[in-house]
C-alpha cells in the first residue's frame, strides 16, 4: 500500500475526537482516518466507514471447507482406497459429518483472520509510531494531504477549534 | 450486571494501561519464581517419565486386557474439558454480550490454549509409538496411498482437537494484537523489537478497528458451536462403541456440561492465585466476577448431578441386563470409592454456594474449585474404567492399577500446564487491556447521565 503523507491532531478524551471526526466528514473531507487505542463506539458513524465486508468472505471460506471436506472424505473413501467397513457404504455420509464440520469451521476462522490481518495491511514493517500514547490513553485524527480538499492552513485551524493539544506533520503513514 | 461493579478505583484510560502492561515490564518477584520453579521441576520430571515410557514401552502403564484405556485417555478427555471452560468465557459470553467475561476472557483463553496442549499429548503417548503420531492426519503417502477411516471416532476426535486448538490459538492471538501494540509503544530495545513483530506493526486506525471487531465477532460465532463439537466428539469415543456404560445418547451433553463445569472450577483456581499473586488486579477481577462463575460451577454441577441420575434411571428402565449390572457395578462395584467421590466433589460439594456468603468468599471457593477438579478427574476415571472393567463376559474381566508411570504423567501434567500459564502471566497482558476500556467510557458515560 502507498504511504502517506499528512497532519495528525492528537486530543486526549474520547468525546473530542468523536465530535472532530464527524466534522471532517461533515466538511467533505474524504482520506481521513481516526487512530484510537481502542474501538470507539460510534466511531464507523463519525468517520463515515461503512459496514465491514469481511462476514461475506466468512461464508465463502466455509462454504468452501464444507465442499472440500464432502469432496475429500468421498474420494478417500470411496474412491482412492475404498474399503469395506462393517459393511458400511463406501460413501457414509452421517459418519464424515464430523470430520466435514470441522474443515468448515477451520476453513471460515482461518481465511477470515487472513482476510482480517489482509484488510488492516498487516503485517506492517515498522509502523511510523506518531505518539506511543496513541495505543494507551490518546486519540488521533490523520488527515491525508492527497485528499481534495486538504489544506495545511485550514486543517490545522479546524483542529484548533476542537481544541486539538498537538498536531504532528507525519509523513510515511 | 452493571459496568460500574465490574471495575473498581476510579480508573483512567492510562491507569489501565499502566495497571495490566506493568506487569509484564518489571521483573518478576520472588513469589513467581518460587512457584515457576516449582511448576518447572514437576515439568521436566514429566518430561523424563515420558521419555522413559516412550524408550521402554506401554507396558510401564497400567493399561493391559480389559481395561485398554487407562490414565492416558482418562486425563485427556480431563484437559480438554478444561479448557472449554476458556471458549466459553471468551467467545460464549461475548456472544451473550456478558460485559463481566472482559477481565478474565485473556486468561481464560490462555487456560484453554495451555490445557488443550497438556491434553494433546496424552492420546499421542498413549499410541505407544509417539513418533509415528503423523500417521493420524490422512495425508498422500507411500504406503498405498493408506487414508485413515473416516468412520472412526478416534479420526474425528483428530480432526475436532487439532481444529479447536487451532481456532483457539488463533483467537487468543488476534484478540492480543492491539495489546501487543501498546507495549510496543510503551518499549524500549529488544522488548520493542518482539513486541513490535507481535503487534504485526498494528496502529490502530478506525478502518482496522471496524474489521477488526467484525472478524472477533465472527471468530466468537464460529467457536460456539466448535466447542459444543468438540466435548461432543470426544464423548463419541466412548458413545459409538458397544460397550455397556458407554453406550449412550446422553453423552454428548452431560460431556460438554462436564466439560464446563470443570473448566469453570480451573477458571477458579487460577483467579484465585492470581489475585494474590498480583493484588492490583483485584480492581479488574472482582469479587462479583468470581461470585457469577460460582453461580455457573453450581448449575453446571447440577446439571451433571441430573445426568448422573438419569443415566440410572435409563439403565434400570431400557431393560438390558448389561446396561443396568453397569451402573450398578459402578455405584456398589469394586471401583465405589471411584463412583463416590465423583459424586460427592460434583454433586453435593458446590451445593454450598447456594449461601451467597460462601459464593463470595475466596477460600471457600479454592477449596471447592480444587475438589471439582478431583471429582472431573474421578468422573472420567469412573466413566472409563468401571465401563471396562466388566463387560459382557465375566471372563473378560478385571482391574485396573495405577502404575509408578501412571502416576507420572497425571502430576507432571500440571506441571507442564502451570509453567505455561506463568511464563504467560508475566509476558502477555493478563488482561485485555483494548478490550477493558471502552467499558471504563461507559462506566465514565453512566456516570455523566446520572449526574
Amino acid at each position: 500500500m502507498a504511504k502517506s503523507n499528512g497532519l495528525m491532531g492528537i486530543w486526549d478524551q474520547e468525546k473530542d475526537i468523536l465530535k472532530v471526526a464527524e466534522t471532517f466528514k461533515n466538511q467533505g473531507f474524504k482520506k481521513f482516518d481516526a487512530v484510537t487505542p481502542y474501538p470507539v463506539h460510534g466511531m464507523e458513524e463519525a468517520c463515515g466507514i461503512e459496514r465491514s465486508w469481511i462476514p461475506y468472505v466468512t461464508f465463502v471460506a466455509g462454504t468452501l471447507g464444507l465442499l472440500f471436506g464432502l469432496w475429500f472424505t468421498w474420494w478417500v473413501s470411496a474412491v482412492d482406497w475404498p474399503i469395506n467397513v462393517g459393511g458400511k457404504p463406501m460413501w457414509s455420509l452421517p459418519a464424515f459429518v464430523p470430520v466435514i464440520f470441522e474443515l468448515t469451521i477451520l476453513f471460515a476462522a482461518l481465511i477470515s483472520v487472513g482476510t482480517l490481518f489482509a484488510a488492516c495491511s498487516l503485517p506492517k514493517h515498522d509502523p511510523v509510531v506518531v505518539d506511543p500514547d496513541l495505543t494507551s490513553h490518546k486519540f488521533g485524527l490523520f488527515i491525508d494531504e492527497k485528499d481534495p480538499k486538504f489544506d495545511a492552513i485550514q486543517v490545522e485551524s479546524l483542529m484548533h477549534d476542537h481544541g486539538v493539544e498537538k498536531i504532528h506533520k507525519v509523513e510515511g503513514y | 450486571m452493571e459496568s460500574k461493579s465490574l471495575i473498581d478505583g476510579n480508573k483512567s484510560l492510562k491507569d489501565v494501561t499502566d495497571d495490566i502492561a506493568t506487569l509484564v515490564e518489571t521483573p518478576p518477584g520472588l513469589k513467581w519464581l518460587a512457584m515457576l520453579i516449582g511448576a518447572k521441576t514437576v515439568f521436566v520430571f514429566y518430561i523424563f517419565i515420558i521419555g522413559i515410557i516412550t524408550f521402554t514401552g506401554m507396558g510401564l502403564m497400567g493399561v493391559n486386557h480389559p481395561i485398554g484405556w487407562g490414565t492416558d485417555i482418562v486425563t485427556f478427555v480431563f484437559w480438554v474439558g478444561i479448557g472449554h471452560a476458556g471458549t466459553l468465557i471468551s467467545a460464549v459470553l461475548y456472544l451473550f454480550r456478558q460485559k463481566w467475561r472482559t477481565s478474565i476472557a485473556r486468561s481464560a483463553e490462555a487456560m484453554t490454549v495451555f490445557a488443550v496442549a497438556t491434553a494433546g499429548i496424552f492420546p499421542i503417548i498413549h499410541t505407544g509409538r509417539p513418533w509415528l503420531a503423523y500417521w493420524l492426519f490422512p495425508y498422500p503417502n507411500q504406503r498405498g496411498p493408506l487414508w485413515v477411516n473416516f468412520r472412526s471416532p478416534l479420526v474425528w476426535d483428530v480432526f475436532a482437537i487439532s481444529t479447536y486448538a487451532t481456532v483457539s490459538v488463533v483467537f487468543w492471538y488476534v484478540g492480543m494484537v492491539p495489546d501487543m501494540a501498546t507495549l510496543r509503544d510503551r518499549a524500549t530495545g529488544i522488548r520493542r523489537h518482539i513486541y513490535g513483530a507481535l503487534s504485526l506493526g498494528w496502529r490502530g486506525r478506525a478502518r482496522d478497528w471496524s474489521h477488526y471487531e467484525i472478524v472477533y465477532l465472527i471468530l466468537a460465532g464460529l467457536s460456539m458451536p466448535l466447542v459444543l463439537s468438540v466435548h461432543s466428539i470426544v464423548s463419541f469415543d466412548f458413545a459409538v462403541s458397544q460397550l455397556p456404560g458407554w453406550h449412550t445418547t446422553i453423552f454428548p451433553p452431560y460431556f460438554v456440561a462436564g466439560a464446563i463445569f470443570s473448566g469453570f472450577a480451573m477458571v477458579i483456581t487460577l483467579m484465585t492465585l492470581v489475585r494474590i499473586a498480583i493484588p492490583r488486579f483485584k480492581d479488574y477481577i472482582t469479587i462479583n466476577h468470581m461470585e457469577l462463575m460460582n453461580k455457573i460451577i453450581m448449575t453446571t454441577g447440577m446439571i451433571v448431578g441430573y445426568a448422573y441420575a438419569s443415566e440410572f434411571f435409563i439403565a434400570w428402565y431400557s431393560g438390558s441386563v448389561y446396561e443396568g449390572y453397569a451402573f450398578v457395578n459402578r455405584a456398589v462395584g469394586p471401583y465405589w470409592w471411584a463412583y463416590w467421590t465423583m459424586v460427592t466433589c460434583n454433586v453435593l460439594v458446590p451445593q454450598i454456594f447456594w449461601i451467597k456468603a460462601m459464593r463470595r468468599s475466596i477460600p471457600v471457593m479454592f477449596v471447592v474449585s480444587i475438589f471439582v477438579n478431583i471429582g472431573m478427574w474421578f468422573e472420567r476415571y469412573v466413566i472409563t474404567v468401571t465401563s471396562l472393567h466388566r463387560d459382557f463376559l465375566p471372563a473378560n474381566w478385571g482391574m485396573f492399577k495405577m502404575t509408578f508411570y501412571d502416576f507420572g504423567v497425571l502430576i507432571g501434567s500440571f506441571g507442564m500446564f502451570f509453567t505455561l500459564f506463568l511464563l504467560y502471566i508475566r509476558t502477555i497482558p493478563a488482561i485485555a487491556i483494548a478490550e477493558m476500556k471502552p467499558m471504563l467510557s461507559e462506566i465514565n458515560h453512566q456516570e455523566d447521565n446520572h449526574g
